[in-house]
């Protein structure tokens, strides 16, 4: 994939007014949390007036890192430096007063509080909040002027877009006199048009001499918008560059340690394979009554991967939740191993496992895991029919660690501790025990929601073999994601969602990011 | 859950210790202020609870009551409940200990009353709290909301029952007629005779393997059963469960039937153990004091027990320091329970950090061994 061709790259570099100057030197930095070293000897220098990036696999300290930069942990040694003054900073407050902002992945809003509460919020320059709202009225309104990142005031943040959320968040940091802004996984809940828009934001304050830090693991998103990268893996820089000499290969390379390949592999599964599952005619109406799928049609078949594409939100989550029998449609009908179900008598997620269809939930966190378990208790999550792990009613505690064990081993989960909770692995080695369950007892039809959210490119490659895998043992498998390159990646068929309906459905060899994405965006479907 | 990198031994073992120092220290501030000599208060208390075989029996006749009333509000937790009614299920589960001893001691025998006692106790506390528990997973009515409307129904039934129906005629006093010998739970300083040793009579009696066999039973049903499984996914991640294809409706109200059936047991201890009648007031807060015991011994029958027997000292030595110190009353024994609970319930994240520093120092002094454990 060469540069050009990203979507919203720019070749504009960054304004030079500011040569030389380093807005953040962090250098030796240190910081153990017990018998983990986090970060070791961590050099950092961003440019004044650039977009620095921080990529690192999950767990290489790049949070950890800015953590201690925006004060929220303190460095065991090490010396930080802002603007090329030395700098001690022992909490946040410390961190606002010199002028760096961060926006967190999980955003820190108040839903049920207007846009301007929310940006007040702890800030209010008056204790009379009618004056105080007058007067953070008008500095908001030159603020929104200078850097062209417009909200309404008034309205509730329960009703604003994730995109305008976040540039709420960024608003906020800026309106506290951020001109360094830490932004945490940016892109991670946005669609690709939100995401073009925030990366035209981010230039636009670069523009404007705001020096911003991005910490990511999107690799495209990099070298689409940076200026200069760091890659941390372990705890350490492992290489430090203008943008200019960076690839994404160097890059993968760098943070994972060896090459990776992620892309297409040159087989795309069976055509024509028995149809295994067949829905029809699926409506589902959420609490307010909105429809979130309209009259939807899907079969899976044997040996193919059907990829769904689709802006989130467009109805593929509810779609995998009625399949998995989490949600009782309002209309449809399922056919599935010779056994037919229709509204009125859905199938229930037992049902569901005991037919062969495992599913891989979207939400690790809520559904995939007990995060408060002991990784072999999560790992027979589920399960706990199956006669190896239970005899009437009680459990087999050593057969269901043998079993837990086999699935790290096989599935390369680290680290190999049956008893770590289940909220102590990083995300990629939380989804691999939760594909080593849900593989593990051979299922015919797989369910996979965003198969690789918060996984690090090292484990990527893995997941995707491991799916390739099931599809050659003949499972029909069903992938939702919001990545477009994960399902030019996987998918043997691909349909495209929107609005609840199927608004496509195309072949891999016909399938290209322009069609894709003009089925995923078409308005009046 | 907490940030501190201790060892595990260390969270639990001795920061416990130390939180109780702390409560101790602060409560000798007070007696301190009160104008009395805190290491003469605390050697009595020490002395009263554990010093004499009197005192130590006492001490674990408290223990017994708390146990079973800490381990109803633990299962509760570990289903995601907060269980407040452990007093109105103890009194419920009291009542129907007392009931059947009223109408079967003077047909049936002992070992066939006995055990009757106990699983009717128990069903009476179970009903208690599994309707809390249906209307919670059933209807959405917040079950601490409804099982505290339910101790003061409880409190009334049983005040209604005795004054109007038990209370033999004539009698003033708000209590049934003595049940028949077969009723009840043999002393454990008769026990203790039986088999040749002589022991100081007191309230301890043998219902306190009942709730040793119960802390045993609590942890099978939690971590060795397939329903306990289910019980404690629900309660961690209740959308977790839905995934797994539990019901977390029905688990709701399992957790909160087994619950009320623990709490239902402090009958055989108070009504079949003790009083030998139905009598009021025999639960006296031992419901919610099971709260503290739970959150002290962290929700682990182990701990549970543990905490309930330092509960039960407090109870007994702190009557005794009542009793033998001039100006001590009881209030100030109960301020010192608050302070324990503060402390070893409430601040145990407070002073988490100030035990991990020094002693992860003193870790390290010994060599990084123990800390790549941790």
């Amino acid at each position: 994939m060469d540069k050009a061709s990203l979507p919203g790259h720019t070749t504009a570099t960054a304004p030079t007014a500011t040569v030389g100057s380093v807005a953040v030197g962090m250098h030796g930095i240190e910081k153990r949390f017990g018998a983990v070293r986090a970060n070791q000897g961590v050099n950092l220098n961003v440019a004044t007036a650039t977009i620095h990036g921080i990529v690192g696999e999950n767990g290489a300290g790049k949070s950890t890192l800015m953590s201690v930069l925006y004060g929220m942990y303190q460095a065991d040694a090490g010396r930080i430096a802002i603007n090329g003054a030395a700098a001690t900073i022992h909490n946040a407050d410390d961190a606002i007063a010199l002028g760096i902002g961060m926006v967190h992945q999980h955003f820190m809003l108040v839903d049920t509080l207007s846009v301007l509460d929310n940006i007040m919020l702890g800030a209010e320059p008056h204790w009379l909040l009618s004056r105080a709202d007058k007067a953070t009225r008008g500095q908001l309104r030159d603020l929104m002027q200078r850097t062209g990142l417009h909200l309404d005031l008034d309205s509730l943040v329960r009703d604003l877009a994730v995109g305008d959320r976040q540039r709420l968040e960024i608003i906020k940091a800026l309106h506290r006199g951020a001109n360094i802004l830490i932004l945490d996984e940016p892109t991670a809940v946005l669609t690709p048009q939100e995401t073009a828009q925030l990366f035209e934001v981010l230039r636009g304050l670069r523009a404007r001499g705001t020096t911003l830090i991005i910490i990511t693991h999107k690799l495209k998103e990099v070298m689409g918008l940076c200026d200069a990268v760091t890659v941390m893996r372990a705890g350490e820089v492992v290489a430090d560059m203008p943008i200019a000499q960076a690839t994404l290969e160097i890059l993968a390379e760098a943070m994972v340690g060896r090459k990776v390949h992620i892309g297409r592999d040159g087989s795309v599964g069976v055509q024509d394979g028995a149809v295994l599952l067949q829905a029809s005619g699926i409506g589902v109406q959420d609490a307010l009554g909105v429809a979130r799928l309209r009259q939807l049609d899907i079969t899976l078949r044997a040996g193919e991967i059907v990829g769904a594409a689709g802006v989130s939100g467009n109805g593929q989550s509810e779609l995998l939740d009625v399949l998995a029998g989490l949600l009782s449609p309002d209309s449809g009908e399922l056919q599935v191993m010779a056994q037919t179900f229709n509204s009125a008598d859905w199938l229930d997620p037992k049902t569901a496992r005991q037919l062969g269809i495992a599913h891989v939930p979207e939400d690790r966190h809520a559904r995939a895991l007990v995060m408060a378990f002991a990784a072999w208790e999560s790992a027979v999550l589920g399960y706990g029919h199956l006669t190896s792990y239970t005899t009437g009613g009680w459990m087999h505690h050593s057969a269901m660690r043998t079993a837990t064990r086999d699935m790290m081993e096989a599935f390369d989960v680290r680290p190999r501790n049956t008893e770590l909770q289940s909220s102590h692995f990083s995300g990629g080695n939380q989804q691999k025990l939760v594909l080593a369950r849900e593989l593990g007892q051979a299922p015919t039809i797989l369910l996979v929601g965003q198969p690789t959210r918060g996984v690090d490119v090292g484990a990527i490659e893995f997941i995707y073999a491991q799916l390739r895998a099931m599809r050659d043992a003949g499972c029909a498998v069903l992938v939702v994601s919001s990545e477009l390159d994960e399902i030019l990646a996987l998918a043997s068929r691909v349909i495209v969602m929107n609005n609840g309906r199927v608004t496509g459905e195309l072949a891999i060899d016909d399938c290209n990011e322009t069609n894709l994405g003009l089925l995923m965006t078409a308005e009046n479907v | 859950m907490s940030n501190t990198n201790m060892p595990k031994w260390a969270e639990l073992v001795v920061l416990p210790i130390v939180c109780l120092a702390v409560a101790l220290a602060v409560a000798g501030v007070v007696v301190a202020l009160i104008g009395q000599d805190p290491m003469e208060v605390l050697s009595f208390l020490i002395y009263g609870a554990l010093g004499t075989a009197r005192g130590v029996s006492y001490t674990l006749y408290y223990t017994t009551t708390f146990i079973f009333t800490g381990l109803a509000v633990a299962v509760a937790f570990h289903g995601g409940l907060f269980n407040i009614g452990g007093e109105g299920q103890a009194i419920m589960g009291g009542l129907g200990t007392g009931l059947v001893a009223l109408w079967l001691s003077p047909y049936l025998p002992a070992w066939l009353l006995l055990p009757l006692m106990l699983v009717v106790g128990a069903a009476f506390g179970m009903l208690w709290a599994a309707v809390p528990g249906y209307l919670q997973a059933y209807r959405g009515s917040h079950v601490v909301i409804t099982t505290i409307m339910f101790n003061f129904i409880a409190s009334s039934v049983l005040v209604y029952l005795l004054v109007n129906h038990l209370r033999p005629v004539g009698t003033m006093s708000v209590e049934s007629v003595p049940f028949e010998p077969s009723a009840n739970l043999p002393r454990m300083h008769e026990a203790l005779a039986w088999l040749g040793i002589e022991w100081p009579a007191s309230p301890l009696n043998t219902s306190l393997f009942i709730a040793l066999a119960a802390a045993v039973a609590v942890y099978l049903f939690l971590w060795r059963s397939k329903a306990g499984y289910n019980v404690r996914a629900v309660g961690s991640s209740a959308s977790a469960a839905e995934y797994a294809g539990i019901n977390a409706k029905r688990h709701i109200v399992l957790a909160m039937a087994v619950s009320g059936a623990l709490a239902g047991m402090v009958g055989m201890n108070e009504i079949a153990g003790v009083s030998g009648k139905l009598l009021l007031e025999f639960v006296s807060g031992a419901g919610f004091t099971g709260i503290a015991v739970a959150l002290m011994g962290r929700n682990h029958p182990v701990g549970i027990v543990f905490a309930s027997l330092l509960f039960g000292a407090l109870f007994q030595g702190g009557a005794e320091v009542a009793f033998e110190v001039k100006g001590f009353s009881r209030d100030m024994v109960v301020l010192m329970q608050g302070l324990v609970v503060l402390f070893s319930g409430a601040m145990i994240y407070v002073i988490a950090p100030w035990v991990a520093k020094p002693l992860n120092a003193v870790l390290n002094l010994f060599g990084a061994a123990h800390a790549k454990g941790a």
